[in-house]
Protein backbone atom coordinates (compact mmCIF):
# COMPACT_ATOMS: atom_id res chain seq x y z
CA UNK A 1 0.00 0.00 0.00
CA UNK A 2 1.16 3.26 -1.14
CA UNK A 3 -0.82 5.77 1.46
CA UNK A 4 -0.34 5.89 4.91
CA UNK A 5 -3.21 8.25 5.60
CA UNK A 6 -6.39 9.86 3.55
CA UNK A 7 -4.85 12.49 3.18
CA UNK A 8 -1.74 11.62 1.97
CA UNK A 9 -4.10 10.14 -0.68
CA UNK A 10 -5.85 13.36 -1.43
CA UNK A 11 -2.68 14.70 -1.74
CA UNK A 12 -1.23 12.41 -4.49
CA UNK A 13 2.27 13.73 -3.24
CA UNK A 14 1.28 17.46 -3.82
CA UNK A 15 0.13 16.73 -7.31
CA UNK A 16 -3.53 16.41 -5.92
CA UNK A 17 -4.67 19.79 -8.45
CA UNK A 18 -3.82 17.84 -11.32
CA UNK A 19 -4.54 14.25 -10.87
CA UNK A 20 -7.87 14.92 -9.40
CA UNK A 21 -8.60 17.79 -11.77
CA UNK A 22 -7.94 14.97 -14.88
CA UNK A 23 -10.08 12.59 -12.89
CA UNK A 24 -13.12 14.81 -11.55
CA UNK A 25 -13.51 16.48 -14.66
CA UNK A 26 -13.18 13.53 -17.06
CA UNK A 27 -15.58 11.83 -14.78
CA UNK A 28 -18.12 14.45 -14.95
CA UNK A 29 -17.76 14.65 -18.98
CA UNK A 30 -17.97 11.00 -19.15
CA UNK A 31 -21.60 11.12 -17.12
CA UNK A 32 -22.56 14.29 -19.01
CA UNK A 33 -22.04 12.24 -22.67
CA UNK A 34 -24.15 9.39 -20.95
CA UNK A 35 -27.04 11.35 -19.56
CA UNK A 36 -27.26 13.09 -22.68
CA UNK A 37 -27.61 10.17 -24.61
CA UNK A 38 -30.07 8.50 -22.18
CA UNK A 39 -32.30 11.53 -22.38
CA UNK A 40 -32.61 12.13 -25.95
CA UNK A 41 -33.46 8.05 -25.93
CA UNK A 42 -36.34 8.87 -23.41
CA UNK A 43 -37.60 12.18 -25.41
CA UNK A 44 -37.29 10.18 -28.72
CA UNK A 45 -39.35 7.34 -27.17
CA UNK A 46 -41.94 9.79 -25.66
CA UNK A 47 -42.50 11.52 -28.60
CA UNK A 48 -44.05 8.44 -30.18
CA UNK A 49 -46.08 7.46 -27.21
CA UNK A 50 -48.19 10.67 -27.59
CA UNK A 51 -51.33 10.35 -29.35
CA UNK A 52 -51.88 12.60 -32.36
CA UNK A 53 -48.36 13.84 -32.48
CA UNK A 54 -47.20 12.06 -35.43
CA UNK A 55 -49.94 12.26 -37.31
CA UNK B 1 -34.46 -16.20 -33.01
CA UNK B 2 -30.67 -17.83 -33.54
CA UNK B 3 -32.17 -19.86 -36.76
CA UNK B 4 -33.03 -16.79 -38.96
CA UNK B 5 -29.94 -14.95 -38.05
CA UNK B 6 -27.96 -13.59 -41.44
CA UNK B 7 -24.89 -11.45 -41.81
CA UNK B 8 -27.00 -8.64 -42.33
CA UNK B 9 -29.71 -9.44 -39.41
CA UNK B 10 -28.61 -6.96 -36.94
CA UNK B 11 -27.95 -3.96 -39.80
CA UNK B 12 -31.77 -3.30 -39.64
CA UNK B 13 -33.02 -1.22 -37.37
CA UNK B 14 -35.61 -2.97 -35.57
CA UNK B 15 -33.08 -5.88 -35.03
CA UNK B 16 -30.67 -3.76 -33.91
CA UNK B 17 -32.86 -1.28 -31.59
CA UNK B 18 -33.54 -4.61 -29.86
CA UNK B 19 -30.53 -6.36 -29.65
CA UNK B 20 -28.47 -3.17 -28.22
CA UNK B 21 -31.50 -2.53 -25.78
CA UNK B 22 -30.48 -6.30 -24.68
CA UNK B 23 -26.46 -5.36 -24.10
CA UNK B 24 -26.99 -1.98 -22.96
CA UNK B 25 -27.16 -3.23 -19.18
CA UNK B 26 -24.44 -5.47 -19.24
CA UNK B 27 -22.03 -2.87 -20.98
CA UNK B 28 -22.87 -0.57 -18.42
CA UNK B 29 -22.28 -3.19 -15.70
CA UNK B 30 -18.58 -4.46 -17.45
CA UNK B 31 -17.70 -0.66 -17.24
CA UNK B 32 -18.18 -0.03 -13.61
CA UNK B 33 -16.72 -3.54 -12.66
CA UNK B 34 -13.28 -2.26 -14.78
CA UNK B 35 -13.42 0.85 -14.22
CA UNK B 36 -13.12 0.10 -9.74
CA UNK B 37 -10.88 -2.33 -11.04
CA UNK B 38 -8.44 -0.08 -12.88
CA UNK B 39 -8.53 2.63 -10.07
CA UNK B 40 -8.09 0.42 -7.90
CA UNK B 41 -4.74 -0.72 -9.13
CA UNK B 42 -3.81 2.76 -10.28
CA UNK B 43 -4.54 4.35 -7.40
CA UNK B 44 -3.80 1.60 -4.54
CA UNK B 45 -1.01 -1.02 -6.28
CA UNK B 46 0.35 0.98 -8.97
CA UNK B 47 3.42 2.79 -6.66
CA UNK B 48 4.64 6.41 -6.78
CA UNK B 49 7.25 7.02 -10.01
CA UNK B 50 10.49 7.46 -9.31
CA UNK B 51 11.02 10.83 -11.16
CA UNK B 52 7.24 11.90 -11.99
CA UNK B 53 5.56 11.36 -8.62
CA UNK B 54 2.04 10.59 -8.05
CA UNK B 55 1.42 13.39 -11.67
CA UNK B 56 2.02 10.36 -13.55
CA UNK B 57 -1.21 8.45 -12.47
CA UNK B 58 -3.00 10.44 -14.73
CA UNK B 59 -1.58 8.39 -17.59
CA UNK B 60 -4.17 5.88 -16.07
CA UNK B 61 -7.09 8.73 -17.97
CA UNK B 62 -5.07 9.96 -20.34
CA UNK B 63 -3.58 7.33 -22.66
CA UNK B 64 -7.55 5.70 -22.79
CA UNK B 65 -9.14 8.85 -23.49
CA UNK B 66 -6.42 9.36 -26.14
CA UNK B 67 -6.96 5.76 -27.43
CA UNK B 68 -10.47 5.86 -27.50
CA UNK B 69 -10.34 9.31 -29.69
CA UNK B 70 -8.42 7.87 -32.33
CA UNK B 71 -10.23 4.64 -32.04
CA UNK B 72 -13.79 6.08 -32.33
CA UNK B 73 -12.82 8.16 -35.24
CA UNK B 74 -11.51 5.37 -37.24
CA UNK B 75 -14.73 3.86 -36.46
CA UNK B 76 -16.35 7.26 -37.21
CA UNK B 77 -15.19 7.02 -41.00
CA UNK B 78 -15.79 3.34 -41.19
CA UNK B 79 -19.39 3.70 -40.17
CA UNK B 80 -19.95 6.83 -42.46
CA UNK B 81 -18.29 5.64 -45.32
CA UNK B 82 -20.32 1.88 -45.04
CA UNK B 83 -23.33 4.38 -44.80
CA UNK B 84 -22.61 6.17 -47.92
CA UNK B 85 -20.92 3.56 -50.41
CA UNK B 86 -24.17 1.06 -49.63
CA UNK B 87 -26.63 3.59 -48.65
CA UNK B 88 -26.73 1.31 -45.25
CA UNK B 89 -29.48 3.45 -43.10
CA UNK B 90 -28.26 2.08 -39.65
CA UNK B 91 -24.24 2.66 -40.52
CA UNK B 92 -25.02 6.39 -41.17
CA UNK B 93 -26.93 6.27 -38.07
CA UNK B 94 -24.06 4.54 -35.55
CA UNK B 95 -21.46 7.44 -37.46
CA UNK B 96 -23.44 10.06 -36.10
CA UNK B 97 -23.87 8.58 -32.10
CA UNK B 98 -20.04 8.14 -32.38
CA UNK B 99 -18.96 12.03 -32.71
CA UNK B 100 -20.25 13.31 -29.58
CA UNK B 101 -18.51 10.12 -27.21
CA UNK B 102 -15.16 10.77 -29.54
CA UNK B 103 -15.31 14.50 -29.13
CA UNK B 104 -15.89 13.96 -25.27
CA UNK B 105 -12.25 11.59 -25.28
CA UNK B 106 -10.34 14.12 -27.42
CA UNK B 107 -11.20 16.72 -25.23
CA UNK B 108 -10.50 14.36 -22.09
CA UNK B 109 -7.55 13.65 -23.66
CA UNK B 110 -6.49 17.13 -24.08
CA UNK B 111 -7.34 18.33 -20.54
CA UNK B 112 -5.54 15.36 -18.54
CA UNK B 113 -2.46 16.23 -21.43
CA UNK B 114 -2.33 19.87 -19.97
CA UNK B 115 -2.91 18.81 -16.10
CA UNK B 116 0.07 16.43 -16.92
CA UNK B 117 2.15 18.57 -19.10
CA UNK B 118 1.94 21.78 -16.75
CA UNK B 119 3.69 19.77 -13.56
CA UNK B 120 6.37 17.48 -15.19
CA UNK B 121 6.68 20.09 -18.71
CA UNK B 122 6.33 23.11 -16.74
CA UNK B 123 3.57 24.68 -19.56
CA UNK B 124 -0.35 23.29 -19.91
CA UNK B 125 0.36 23.72 -23.79
CA UNK B 126 2.76 23.55 -26.52
CA UNK B 127 2.37 23.79 -30.31
CA UNK B 128 4.26 20.73 -31.06
CA UNK B 129 2.50 18.11 -33.67
CA UNK B 130 1.01 15.75 -31.04
CA UNK B 131 -1.13 18.06 -29.22
CA UNK B 132 -1.68 20.24 -32.41
CA UNK B 133 -2.90 17.48 -34.75
CA UNK B 134 -4.99 16.18 -31.48
CA UNK B 135 -6.63 19.93 -31.08
CA UNK B 136 -7.16 19.35 -34.97
CA UNK B 137 -9.32 15.61 -33.98
CA UNK B 138 -11.74 17.58 -32.00
CA UNK B 139 -12.26 20.43 -34.27
CA UNK B 140 -13.10 17.69 -36.59
CA UNK B 141 -15.23 16.01 -34.19
CA UNK B 142 -17.29 19.07 -33.77
CA UNK B 143 -17.18 20.03 -37.41
CA UNK B 144 -18.62 16.66 -38.67
CA UNK B 145 -21.14 17.47 -35.89
CA UNK B 146 -22.08 21.09 -37.06
CA UNK B 147 -21.71 19.44 -40.33
CA UNK B 148 -24.87 16.65 -40.46
CA UNK B 149 -26.72 19.04 -38.25
CA UNK B 150 -27.19 22.21 -40.46
CA UNK B 151 -28.11 19.67 -43.66
CA UNK B 152 -32.11 19.75 -42.79
CA UNK B 153 -32.01 16.41 -45.88
CA UNK B 154 -31.00 13.51 -43.99
CA UNK B 155 -29.14 11.40 -46.30
CA UNK B 156 -27.48 14.47 -47.90
CA UNK B 157 -26.51 15.68 -44.14
CA UNK B 158 -25.09 11.97 -43.87
CA UNK B 159 -23.52 12.04 -47.34
CA UNK B 160 -21.69 15.15 -46.13
CA UNK B 161 -20.43 14.07 -43.00
CA UNK B 162 -19.23 11.01 -44.42
CA UNK B 163 -16.90 12.93 -47.33
CA UNK B 164 -15.41 15.23 -44.32
CA UNK B 165 -15.42 12.13 -41.95
CA UNK B 166 -13.36 10.09 -44.37
CA UNK B 167 -10.94 13.08 -45.42
CA UNK B 168 -10.36 13.62 -41.62
CA UNK B 169 -9.33 10.35 -41.11
CA UNK B 170 -5.67 10.94 -41.85
CA UNK B 171 -5.52 12.94 -39.47
CA UNK B 172 -5.10 10.04 -36.87
CA UNK B 173 -2.04 8.71 -38.37
CA UNK B 174 -0.67 11.94 -38.18
CA UNK B 175 -1.70 12.18 -34.66
CA UNK B 176 -0.01 8.39 -33.75
CA UNK B 177 3.19 8.83 -35.65
CA UNK B 178 3.86 12.13 -34.18
CA UNK B 179 6.11 11.19 -31.77
CA UNK B 180 8.63 9.27 -33.95
CA UNK B 181 7.99 11.72 -37.18
CA UNK B 182 8.59 15.33 -34.83
CA UNK B 183 11.14 16.51 -32.44
CA UNK B 184 8.31 17.28 -29.17
CA UNK B 185 7.83 17.02 -25.39
CA UNK B 186 5.63 14.66 -25.61
CA UNK B 187 7.28 10.77 -25.03
CA UNK B 188 6.65 8.20 -27.18
CA UNK B 189 4.44 5.26 -27.09
CA UNK B 190 3.71 3.47 -23.80
CA UNK B 191 3.21 0.22 -25.59
CA UNK B 192 4.19 -1.31 -28.99
CA UNK B 193 4.14 -4.27 -30.56
CA UNK B 194 7.71 -4.49 -31.21
CA UNK B 195 9.20 -3.55 -27.94
CA UNK B 196 8.83 -4.67 -24.45
CA UNK B 197 6.36 -2.36 -22.37
CA UNK B 198 8.29 0.59 -20.62
CA UNK B 199 6.44 0.61 -17.30
CA UNK B 200 6.11 -2.29 -14.33
CA UNK B 201 3.53 -4.11 -14.50
CA UNK B 202 0.66 -3.22 -12.05
CA UNK B 203 0.66 0.30 -14.13
CA UNK B 204 0.69 -1.47 -17.26
CA UNK B 205 -2.38 -3.64 -15.74
CA UNK B 206 -4.46 -0.69 -14.55
CA UNK B 207 -3.92 1.18 -18.07
CA UNK B 208 -5.39 -1.82 -19.85
CA UNK B 209 -8.46 -2.49 -17.03
CA UNK B 210 -9.04 1.46 -17.14
CA UNK B 211 -8.95 1.14 -21.63
CA UNK B 212 -11.58 -1.88 -21.54
CA UNK B 213 -13.72 0.23 -19.31
CA UNK B 214 -13.63 3.01 -21.87
CA UNK B 215 -14.11 0.47 -24.48
CA UNK B 216 -17.47 -0.77 -22.72
CA UNK B 217 -18.44 2.93 -21.82
CA UNK B 218 -18.23 3.54 -25.36
CA UNK B 219 -20.17 0.58 -26.67
CA UNK B 220 -23.07 1.84 -23.75
CA UNK B 221 -23.00 5.20 -25.00
CA UNK B 222 -22.85 4.97 -28.72
CA UNK B 223 -25.77 2.10 -28.48
CA UNK B 224 -27.95 4.39 -26.43
CA UNK B 225 -26.93 7.12 -28.96
CA UNK B 226 -27.80 4.94 -31.93
CA UNK B 227 -31.47 3.58 -30.10
CA UNK B 228 -32.25 7.49 -29.83
CA UNK B 229 -31.31 8.39 -33.53
CA UNK B 230 -33.00 5.26 -34.57
CA UNK B 231 -36.47 6.39 -32.43
CA UNK B 232 -36.06 9.41 -33.66
CA UNK B 233 -35.55 9.00 -37.48
CA UNK B 234 -38.10 5.83 -37.70
CA UNK B 235 -40.61 8.28 -35.77
CA UNK B 236 -44.01 6.77 -38.23
CA UNK B 237 -42.84 3.02 -37.78
CA UNK B 238 -45.49 0.83 -36.30
CA UNK B 239 -42.62 -1.46 -34.80
CA UNK B 240 -41.74 0.87 -32.34
CA UNK B 241 -44.53 1.74 -31.05
CA UNK B 242 -45.56 -2.05 -30.31
CA UNK B 243 -41.91 -2.46 -28.71
CA UNK B 244 -42.40 -2.36 -24.81
CA UNK B 245 -41.24 0.80 -23.24
CA UNK B 246 -37.84 1.45 -22.89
Amino acid sequence: MTWGSASEFFAMGGYGFYVWGSFGLIALCMAADALTAIKRHRDARAAHSEPGENS
Amino acid sequence: MLADTRFFTFASPPRFYALAGRLIPWLWAATALLAIAGLYVGFFQAPTDATQGDAYRIIFIHVPAAWMSMLLYMVMAFWAAIGWAFNARLAAMVARAIAPTGAMFTFAALWSGALWGKPTWGTWWVWDARLTSELILLFLYLGYMALVNAIDDTRRADQAGALLAVIGSVNVPIIYFSVKWWNTLHQGATISATTAPKMVATMLTAMLLMTLACWAYAFAVVFTRTRAVIAERERDAKWLNELVPS
